[in-house]
């Protein structure tokens, strides 16, 4: 069991997300950044669909009671277990007592917990996902509990990875929205030429970003939407829509990120800046 | 039978979106569903088949080699769907409480379309709603069908907080709000049953089926709202 001493800005468990119910309006959810979740599981020689904490900017306090092996991968939210350093994208042992802090973000945005054989948890949906409206609790709270599988060591031999690192990270990649075409030939030359950033209204459903772009499409009849799906609103604000975000929508979709640009603005913090680029 | 000019568009790496012409109504619904059972009994594999008003997402559980494939397997399918022509449909009988403890705009409708309370009631049960889709929120109705005379504009502010199973009137439309969320409608009442819950239930109204209310008082409100037995949606198939 993993008992929960201090909450952090926003933790939340996820598994790979909750497919096949978008017709009943329940989002697809899962962790925000694919990669990362992706990672930590991979690093653990867990199923891909393991359930491991989201830590969202500032990480939260930790005590574990049953030996373990963990890891933490994406943001790094300089982790400390009891007390020492530890470094993300390693195997860590964790034994009864063991309690895993969090200090300054160096990096990212968002770090991923992950445990050996994941986190137990009520499937809802098919998922252990979090999520508004679907699940009972959207974050761990104080003095919450997670129940994990007892592992003891010695484990096998620790593993280097060599991390391709995406050097380009100031470039989201984007297909053209349905919407698209309807933008005059300015607009389209404004959105591939400037540089947009993240506002401070952002979530696990959409992220708004700070500049706004000249409007003249109308709304269109509500219609299918995606994670990674550029909205673009009346005022000319555009939204990114995030894992959470509603299944359709009114707004004239312009963009589409794909999916390794969705788990790269995950990274990414307020008034970070990046460059959208065109896949076709 | 209708003919629609349909279009098709990669949406990302894995999905499909299908749209037809612009308008909401119930042959271009029928056209919608007919299509969207089709792919779904012919294609494969599949995450899922999202359907609204004038379109359809295809989303696949794989990536999208060569799109052009893609779309004439589902042109196929397109003129395969007159097979399910004959698929039943039920009108699902929604109990709602519209006493002013829970219809809490009522009084302002009632006041400016110059109506009584009473003729909006009898207007909003007397009408079968058909439901497009679902979508906004878990377990939300697209609905159609509200009578003209109870069309009513919507808040200039929205309400933070629209309480769970909240009846309400937004514009041309009428819907329940399966789950406490901000809104901008007009409440006129309040239903006891769950549409949407975290046991895994799944709500058994679909598309294409449609939404009849009708008025219980708050005794039997309660007494839905707190029976341990899941509520028995009553429902009749309707031929059209």
């Amino acid at each position: 069991m993993i008992k929960v001493l201090k909450s952090g800005l926003f933790t939340n468990l996820q598994d790979a997300g909750r497919l096949g119910f978008q017709s009943y309006g329940i989002p697809i959810s899962g962790p925000m950044d694919k990669f990362s979740f992706d990672l930590a599981n991979k690093i653990l020689n867990n199923s891909l669909n393991s359930s491991a904490l989201e830590i969202t900017m500032t990480g939260p306090l930790l005590e574990f009671y049953k030996n373990t092996l963990i890891c933490i991968t994406g943001a790094d939210i300089s982790p400390r277990l009891n007390d020492i350093r530890i470094e993300n994208n390693k195997i860590i042992e964790v034994k009864p007592k063991d309690r895993l802090s969090f200090g300054a973000l160096v990096s990212g945005f968002r770090a991923y917990l992950g445990v050996l054989g994941g986190f137990k948890s009520n499937l809802t949906h098919n998922s252990s996902s979090m999520c508004f409206g679907v699940t009972k609790h959207v974050r761990l709270v104080k003095n919450d509990t997670l129940n994990y599988q007892q592992y003891d060591f010695p484990f096998k031999e620790q593993f280097t990875l060599d991390l391709i690192v995406n050097k380009n990270a100031n470039h989201l990649k984007v297909y053209k929205g349905p919407e698209y075409d309807l933008l005059n030939d300015t607009t389209k030359k404004v959105l591939f030429s400037n540089a947009f950033s993240l506002s401070n209204t952002f979530n696990r459903m959409a992220i708004q970003l700070n500049e706004k772009l000249y409007n003249q499409i109308n709304p269109i009849i509500t219609s299918p939407v995606l994670p990674g799906t550029i909205q673009l609103t009346p005022n000319g604000t555009l939204i990114v829509l995030m894992r959470d975000c509603q299944t359709t929508g009114g707004y004239p979709r312009i963009l589409q990120l794909d999916e390794r640009s969705i788990n790269t603005i995950s990274q990414y913090k307020k008034d970070s800046s990046f460059y959208f680029s065109s896949i076709i | 039978m209708n003919h629609f000019k349909i279009n098709y568009f990669q949406y990302n790496s894995n999905s499909i979106l299908i749209s037809w012409p612009n308008s909401i109504d119930k042959h271009t619904l029928k056209d919608v569903l007919l299509f969207k059972y089709s792919i779904e009994e012919n294609i494969k594999p599949l995450v899922e088949v999202i359907s609204a008003y004038n379109s359809l997402l295809v989303v696949y559980d794989f990536t999208i080699d060569n799109i052009y494939s893609c779309i004439s397997a589902l042109k196929v399918c397109y003129n395969k769907k007159n097979k399910f022509v004959n698929k039943k449909n039920y009108v699902w009988k929604i109990p709602v409480c519209y006493e002013d403890q829970f219809a809490i705009d009522i009084n302002l409708i009632a006041n400016h379309l110059k109506l009584s309370k009473n003729e909006i009631i009898n207007t909003h049960t007397n009408n079968d709603y058909l439901v497009y889709f679902m979508g906004f929120m878990p377990g939300f109705m697209y609905l159609g069908g509200l009578d003209k005379k109870i069309h009513f504009k919507r808040k200039s502010i929205p309400l933070l907080k629209v309480p769970k199973g909240s009846v309400a009137i937004g514009g041309s439309q009428t819907g329940i709000y399966p789950l406490e969320s901000p809104g901008g409608w007009n409440i006129i009442g309040n239903s006891p049953i769950k549409l949407v819950n975290i046991d895994n239930c799944r709500i058994p109204i679909k598309p294409g089926d449609y939404i009849r209310f009708f008025s219980i008082d708050s005794n039997e409100y309660k007494r839905i709202l707190n029976s341990t037995i899941e509520y028995f949606i009553e429902r009749e198939v309707i031929d059209d």
